[in-house]
């Protein structure tokens, strides 16, 4: 028996089947999906049928996390080039794709490899090759279904969330609350070809652009795509122009999900604070006024924009820049009682900042560590023992030499040997990852934590001079939470830090736990990671959150062993209490990692330390 | 393939786009990157500026775009070598993309397979450098480039030769051009050998006010639902970007430069503490170029003020963890020392 859905997990079923119908009719001009959901029978089935709103022959293909960029952008086809005698370039899997919909399996783990290209297609749906021997130019026109199934600070890369203009989140719903899709495809067609009647007043893009600046959204991708959203709604809806219902929707479906703040302010306040500009250099070159180009005695290039529309007269008067007050109130109405409630307590408890830096998105370059680096030319060498295929090397090797060995046998235009095959060679440079450990509780923010800080920022300076990554964990109160997942950024890296609070308890356990799992995660993917922790080693919560010295102690000496055995990463303990204590000398011991005392220190000090160690 | 949007349609972004007229009247200026927030329309105008470029005399035929004006050292071999006299054709100046996931050997040339394959014959096939030579090359998402192709880059680059020796190739070939990159610095740093070879650098922000963002949407969306009607609204304004750059150009040589921009450009990287005389000599350059916008003779204090912001940013010795004061430090030099 099927328990009843509510009428809120019908209400986002609903809001989802609406995206589903923007997909079908808007495709690339609209960017895509962003479906958050874990595999199973809700999302096969909302797939199922935003597949049967597309016509038949729509191409709906799936790209695998691991899609190797010759398959997905192209280059040479080494079986036709073989046969024929000439090169002959494959289309992969992008072109193949073309003028229908991609999926990008588990979205949130894929590399850079695979994300820039396609935020690259949605922005100018040309594909540009310049690819092993072979340059064309394809036009590619897609739109993309990211299935995210991140978790906490997994996340999709920034830069595609950004370029797909519906946002669903099919996480909390049961099986009770799918239903199926109200359109038919005579429905989606009809709607497509009414579209480009569709008209979208100046009111609708006021309130359109007035959100995004009240929740937040510094992007002005949000505002265009909402305003193309709007209108495919309204095609959808069979109006003639953009009304009050399509525009509470696309606060829905485009915009919310973007939201970094509260509405409910004017603009005056929609000043970024701090948290949200990674550089503040308040006076700009440009000053705002600058920015409006209605500046009287050059007439808005709209202007002859409009006349051609509705045949206005030519008097040049400025767009109308004051909304009516009453459809925004709307607007913000239905955003607020859409937020979601743990929204709301992270705005308030003003944690946005680290809500945006997990939003960031992973920069693949965890997975392209093994394949980056130089490579150091091609090697003679057989392709069977695992390695890469140098197809190109391979063939040029082998070119020179189809004249002296005569005519080819069994169809084949070109006689390769066995001698000819070349393999790639990268240079094994591993990523160095340095993992800071920062115990931000209160015994120990009380002494040190400005000073850890200061150290850790002149450590992250030599990393950047040295081209690591830095992450950073931090752990207080009752667990420990990855501020900063391995990262090149300096930026991200000074902002986390700087968000870094401190006081409560000191879960000590939950340090090295959470320290060891990102250890793991590193070794598997070919790092070198080493770790610094700072704490005065006084752990006093347990791994089950009770409180307790001995216990605690005991847990995290626990911890520290099993750390000690899965990772053989190089690691040190800096005691930041004031006077040397031997709990923390003893968890570097349980830990095998090296023991340094500052009892007074400075920051500087501590970074030549560290530097002998970790480099 | 689709249309570019107009570069006399970007709604605001000033320093941008006088960046990049500036970076395309003088070369030796060594071009901009342009990094910051996204959906900032940096792409856009990149692509934009293509559209705007005046023609230049090239060889016919060759595939290093060789300038016939040239005296026998500034060609390629074959135009070198040719025995019949070269034949002159105008074509716009050159602006490469180099597209995500480009290889090295289409960037820096290669054997020939084609002709290998058929004939046998060792033959060099051109890369993206040798299409750039004498224009532009750009590179969308710049941080996100492989290192060993930021590697060639940075070398040819330097000293405006390509040296090709693979495949039992040896071969050599100009390749000066101005590198125009875009990038988010969220995605990660860029080495400070790449930033040193751009000439000016600009930060993009998103506006922040209504009537802007009313006005960027509008226009995308005019453009969008009629492309060709658009672009046809645009052509006067595109027309007289265009002769602006092609005037600027020609003028370069003959603008003046006032004695108290050189003492002042010394003054400011002094104060500064930038490297040196690179830097001064961006300076001066730019201002110039942009009194050559301006269609004045005479480059001013002024002139260089203006700039200084782009020219500088990058060059700042900076605390790698300081990402923000850069442009603050030199607005406050610049009033302390001129105002």
């Amino acid at each position: 028996m099927t328990i009843a859905a509510s009428d809120e997990q019908l209400a986002r079923w609903n809001d989802a089947a609406w995206a589903a119908a923007c997909l079908a009719v808007g495709g690339h001009s609209l960017g895509g999906v962003r479906l958050k959901g874990r595999p199973g029978p809700v999302r096969d089935f909302w797939l199922e049928q935003c597949q049967a709103l597309l016509p038949d022959a729509t191409p709906w293909r799936k790209i695998p996390l691991h899609c190797s960029e010759s398959r997905l952008l192209g280059g040479l086809d080494l079986a036709a080039t073989l046969r024929k005698g000439s090169p002959v370039a494959g289309r992969g899997l992008l072109v193949e794709s073309s003028d229908g919909v991609v999926l990008l399996s588990m979205a949130e783990r894929a590399p850079t490899s695979v994300v820039a290209p396609l935020a690259a297609l949605l922005d100018e749906p040309v594909l540009r090759l310049e690819r092993e021997g072979i340059a064309a130019q394809h036009d590619c026109r897609l739109a993309v279904i990211a299935l995210d199934e991140g978790v906490d600070d997994e996340a999709l890369a920034a830069n595609l969330i950004e370029r797909l203009a519906l946002q669903i989140d099919l996480t909390p719903l049961p099986v009770g609350a799918i239903d199926e899709f109200p359109w038919s495809r005579e429905d989606i067609q009809g709607a497509r070809e009414a579209l480009a009647e569709v008209e979208l007043g100046d009111q609708a893009l006021q309130s359109i652009c007035q959100a995004t600046l009240a929740l937040g959204i510094d992007s002005p991708r949000a505002a265009l795509l909402a305003a193309r959203t709007a209108r495919v709604l309204t095609a959808l809806a069979r109006e003639e122009s953009v009304s009050d219902e399509q525009l509470e929707q696309v606060v829905r479906l485009v915009l919310l999900p973007l939201a970094t703040r509260l509405p409910g302010g004017d603009e005056q306040d929609a000043e970024d604070d701090v948290e949200e500009s990674p550089d503040d250099s308040a006076d700009d070159s440009q000053p705002p006024d600058n920015e409006t180009p209605d500046a009287p005695d050059s007439p808005p290039p709209s202007d002859a924009q409009r006349e051609s529309e509705d045949d206005k007269a030519p008097d040049a008067e400025q767009p109308n820049t004051d909304p009516d007050p009453l459809t925004d109130d709307r607007l913000l109405e239905a955003a607020q009682a859409m937020l979601p409630p743990d929204l709301l307590a992270k705005l308030l408890s003003g944690s946005m900042g680290a809500r945006r830096n997990a939003a960031s998105g992973k920069s693949g370059a965890r997975q392209r560590a093994k394949m980056r680096g130089r490579p150091m030319g091609s090697l003679p060498g057989d392709p069977r023992s695992g390695a890469r295929l140098d197809v190109m090397a391979t063939l040029r090797t082998a070119a020179p030499w189809q004249r002296l060995r005569g005519p080819a046998t069994g169809g084949a235009r070109l006689r390769v040997q066995a001698e000819d095959f070349r393999i790639v060679r990268f240079r094994q440079r591993s990523q160095s990852v340095t993992v800071f450990v920062v115990d931000a509780s209160g015994s120990s923010a009380l002494y040190r934590l400005a000073e850890a800080k200061g150290a850790v920022e002149l450590l992250l300076a030599d990393c950047y001079v040295r081209r690591d990554e830095v992450a950073l964990i931090a752990f207080r109160g009752d667990s420990a939470e990855l501020l900063l997942p391995p990262t090149r950024s300096l930026v991200r890296a000074k902002r986390s830090l700087s968000a870094l609070p401190g006081g409560g308890g000191t879960p000590l356990a939950a340090g090295i736990d959470a320290t060891a799992e990102l250890l793991e995660m590193l070794d598997r993917r070919g790092a070198t990671p080493a770790y610094v922790m700072l704490t005065d080693g006084r752990g006093n919560v347990c791994r089950d959150g009770s409180t307790g010295r001995e216990p605690a102690l005991a847990d995290a000496l626990l911890a520290a062993q099993n750390l000690r055995l899965s990772s053989a990463a190089a690691g040190m303990v800096i005691d930041t209490s004031p006077r040397p204590h031997r709990s923390a000398a003893e968890l570097a011991e349980n830990l095998g990692a090296l023991y340094l005392p500052l009892p007074n220190a400075d920051a500087r000090q501590l970074q030549s330390v560290v530097r002998q160690v970790v480099s | 393939m689709a249309k570019a949007f107009p570069f006399t349609a970007i709604v605001g972004q000033d320093e941008m786009k006088t960046a990049l007229l500036v970076a395309a009247v003088d070369p030796s200026i060594g071009g901009v990157l342009v990094f910051g927030d996204r959906g900032t329309g940096k792409s856009t105008a990149i692509r934009a500026l293509a559209a705007l470029m005046p023609k230049i005399p090239m060889v016919e035929g060759c595939p290093f775009n060789c300038d016939p004006d040239k005296k026998p050292a500034g060609l390629c071999a074959r135009c070198e070598s040719g025995t019949e006299k070269l034949k002159s054709r105008a074509s716009p100046i050159p602006v490469v993309d180099l597209p995500l996931g480009a290889t090295e050997d289409r960037v820096i040339g290669a054997l020939d397979l084609e002709r290998a394959l058929h004939d046998g014959e060792k033959a060099f096939e051109a890369g993206l450098l040798a299409r750039a030579h004498r224009g532009f090359l750009y590179i969308d998402e710049v941080n996100l480039l492989e290192d060993h192709i930021v590697d060639s880059l940075l070398d040819v680059a330097a000293s405006g030769e390509n040296v090709v020796e693979r495949e039992g190739l040896s071969v050599r070939h100009p390749a000066r051009f101005v590198l125009v990159g875009s990038g988010n610095p969220e995605e990660g740093e860029l080495r400070p050998q790449l930033l040193d070879r751009f000439g000016m650098s600009v930060e993009v922000k998103t506006p922040q006010d209504v009537a802007a963002r009313v006005e960027i949407v509008r226009q995308r969306d005019a453009f969008e639902r009629d492309p060709e009607g658009f672009t046809k609204h645009q052509q006067r304004k595109e027309g007289r970007v265009r002769r602006q750059l092609q005037k600027a150009r020609e003028s370069l040589d003959s603008i003046e430069v006032a004695d108290e921009v050189l003492e002042a450009a010394a003054t400011l990287c002094m104060s500064l503490g930038t490297d040196g005389l690179r830097g001064e000599l961006t300076l001066v350059r730019t201002a110039r170029a942009q009194a050559a916008l301006a269609g004045r003779d005479v480059a001013t204090l002024d002139d260089m003020k203006a700039l200084a912001p782009s020219v500088l940013r990058h060059r700042l010795r900076r605390d790698p963890l300081d990402e923000s004061g850069s442009t603050a430090r030199i607005d406050k030099a610049l009033s302390a020392l001129f105002d």
